[in-house]
């Protein structure tokens, strides 16, 4: 229980679960006042944030919590006894099981993590470790089904961060696995028809996004879920870009791990979750070492606690995890479903609008269109001919708007749709349709500004 | 600051002529006592400039580039090949590290046209700390491939 009251969001009084009403403007308003960051001016212009994708602004109720928790509750956690240290791993553990709930979890299927990419690191260094510990007999025979070797395959696909890509070109490596990828088309479609002959019985592993962080595009996750299972392969989905921004629950995307971060959405930096089925975090080997994740240990060896202990080694980030709690409230008492709405339609206004500029390149589906089922979330990534990405973001900074400039971590993608940088604008559920607006009417005057008239074609 | 300080005309008409871009007119092996070669890459942004220098006679006789990038990074490697043709590897030197200064002086050392001519112009990027390493690329390769062609 906590010991103060943390102010929960503001909401309209007339929310009925069953039919959420729309998140409009005058309640985004109220929101934004909720977001120190967002009522500042930048040069005498008011800030227009349009870099969520990047980092989410966080609202006073998420502020507090972390602060609250060192002046009450502030001890190391899962152990010592005094009543400080009690509150501490109660606040702790409690934050934890409110982070599963919000992602469909158990709570001993959330690990913290420093990010989304020590998750992913994580599991592919569980699964290296897993193959050592099979190869030297430690362990029991569960863990064969974690080992790979030469003739094993690991999928991804071509659009991924690099934090989802370069982990598994590492336990590649290190195991003499094949890293094999999904390729997309000249759009940046994913080609699902070679996806399935891709992943087959060679396939061990298949990681991917669950929504892309420069397309804009939720994944089609099902089907290379089903493609998965039906290879007996594990499935990794990176849910840096799903988690904020709509409702998702792990155990219906049948997915065996995934990774999220907080600071993506409303926590503070420094924290994130690997989610994982139960029996494979509990039989998979650790990654990191040391302190609070032991039962008994000599001078010449350890044993380890069941997940999440396990993957928990060394102090925790306890204030962290306790104001990730704090963001998951507000998130979940502002109504996923509604935050996903809004942000497919700030996504359809900022596609528009790009679209419509002479010499301005939309990238991902084009306004209207729907990729895989799913309608564009609130990101939306654009190539201005003839101004590289850094003068495009240099010309909207002077004007107070805070855009996204280059390969997004996603080189592969650019590379592969001709690029080497881009221009991204991300919407969040304080995004108005006005800063919209004010950043389409901006972005049709850079290629004035750089003496390039607006009907050129480069 | 307004943003014009920053994109001076200067700059943004030498982004568009881009002078010593291509290495179709380098001087050959034959005719140089030194060449040199260096590429430099900006992980951040993904700028890439390579830079060819000949030396011949006591003075660079060419310094020609390729390369990809904002205006400020291209407009800084056409303003280099200006300036630094013609000049012997010393003075190059002198002028490399007198851009240096100004650009990495956050705004406190202004350009002087008198030793830096057409670099003056990048004063304003001093102001901007994201975009120093714009202005630098082509200068540290120039400078890598100077002394390549010289040591």
């Amino acid at each position: 229980m906590a010991l103060v009251s943390i102010p929960a969001p503001l909401r309209p009084d007339s929310a009925d679960p069953a039919h959420p009403s729309d998140l409009d403007d005058s309640e985004v308003e109220r929101i934004r006042h909720d977001f120190p960051a967002l009522g500042q001016e930048l040069g005498g212009r008011p800030l227009v944030y349009l870099d969520s994708g990047a980092t989410s602004q966080k609202p006073r109720s998420v502020l507090e919590a972390e602060q609250d928790f060192y002046e009450t509750r502030n001890a190391a956690v899962h152990r010592g006894a005094h009543e400080l240290a009690v509150r501490a791993t109660d606040a702790y553990e409690e934050a934890r099981a409110a982070v599963a709930g919000f992602v469909g979890a158990d709570p001993a299927e959330l690990v913290w993590t420093s990010n989304a990419t020590e998750a992913l690191n994580l599991v592919a260094y569980a699964f290296s470790n897993a193959t050592l510990w099979a190869e030297r007999g430690r362990g029991g025979s569960e863990l064969r089904r974690f080992a790979l070797g030469p003739g094993d395959e690991i999928v991804v696909t071509e659009l991924e961060h690099h934090a989802n890509l370069i982990p598994w070109q590492e336990l590649a490596f290190r195991t003499g696995a094949a890293l094999r990828y999904i390729p997309i088309d000249d759009d940046g479609r994913l080609d699902l028809a070679e996806a399935s002959r891709i992943i087959g019985p060679n396939t061990r592993l298949v990681a991917f996004s669950h929504a892309s962080n420069v397309l804009g595009t939720v994944s089609p996750v099902e089907e290379l879920v089903g493609l998965a299972r039906r290879a007996g392969a594990f499935t990794v989905l990176d849910a840096c870009q799903s988690v904020p921004h709509q409702p998702v629950d792990f155990k219906q995307l049948d997915v065996d791990f995934a990774a999220f971060s907080g600071h993506k959405m409303l926590a503070p930096t420094g924290i994130g979750a690997l989610y994982g089925r139960r029996e494979l975090l509990d039989a998979l080997p650790p990654f990191l070492v040391g302190g609070s994740m032991i039962t008994t240990v000599t001078m010449e060896r350890a044993d380890y606690l069941p997940a999440p202990q396990r993957f928990e080694a060394g102090t925790q980030r306890i204030s962290q995890a306790v104001a990730f709690a704090a963001a998951v409230d507000y998130l979940r008492e502002t109504g996923m479903q509604r935050i996903a709405a809004r942000e497919a339609r700030l996504g359809e206004r900022l596609a528009e609008g790009i679209a419509a500029l002479d010499g301005v390149r939309l990238l991902g589906p084009a306004p209207g269109e729907d990729w895989y089922g799913h309608p564009r979330f609130g990101i939306a990534a654009f190539d201005v001919a003839g101004v590289h990405a850094h003068d495009v973001g240099q010309f909207l900074d002077s004007r107070g708007i805070a855009v996204r400039v280059g390969h997004h971590c996603a080189q592969p993608l650019h590379r592969r749709l001709g690029l080497t940088a881009s221009t991204r604008a991300s919407a969040y559920l304080y995004t108005t349709e006005a800063e919209v607006d004010s950043f389409l009417a901006s972005l049709a005057e850079v290629r004035g500004y750089f003496g390039l008239t607006s009907k050129a074609g480069s | 600051m307004s943003l014009d300080a920053l994109y001076q005309q200067v700059i943004l008409e030498h982004a568009k002529e881009r002078h010593g871009s291509g290495f179709a007119d380098t001087l050959g092996e034959a005719q140089a006592a030194g060449l040199g070669e260096s590429h430099q890459l900006n992980p951040v942004c993904g700028d890439e400039v390579t830079v060819r220098v000949a030396v011949a006679d006591g003075a660079i006789q060419s310094l020609r580039w390729e390369g990809q990038g904002c205006s400020i990074s291209m407009a800084s490697a056409s303003v280099l090949h200006d300036l630094a043709e013609g000049a012997s590897p010393e003075e190059f030197r002198r002028l490399a590290e007198a851009f240096r200064e100004m650009i990495r002086s956050r705004g406190q050392i202004p350009g002087d046209p008198e030793v830096l001519g057409d670099a003056a112009a990048f004063e304003g990027v001093s102001r901007y700390a994201a975009r120093v390493k714009c202005a630098m690329i082509a200068w540290v390769a120039a400078e890598d491939a100077a002394r390549q062609a010289t040591g």
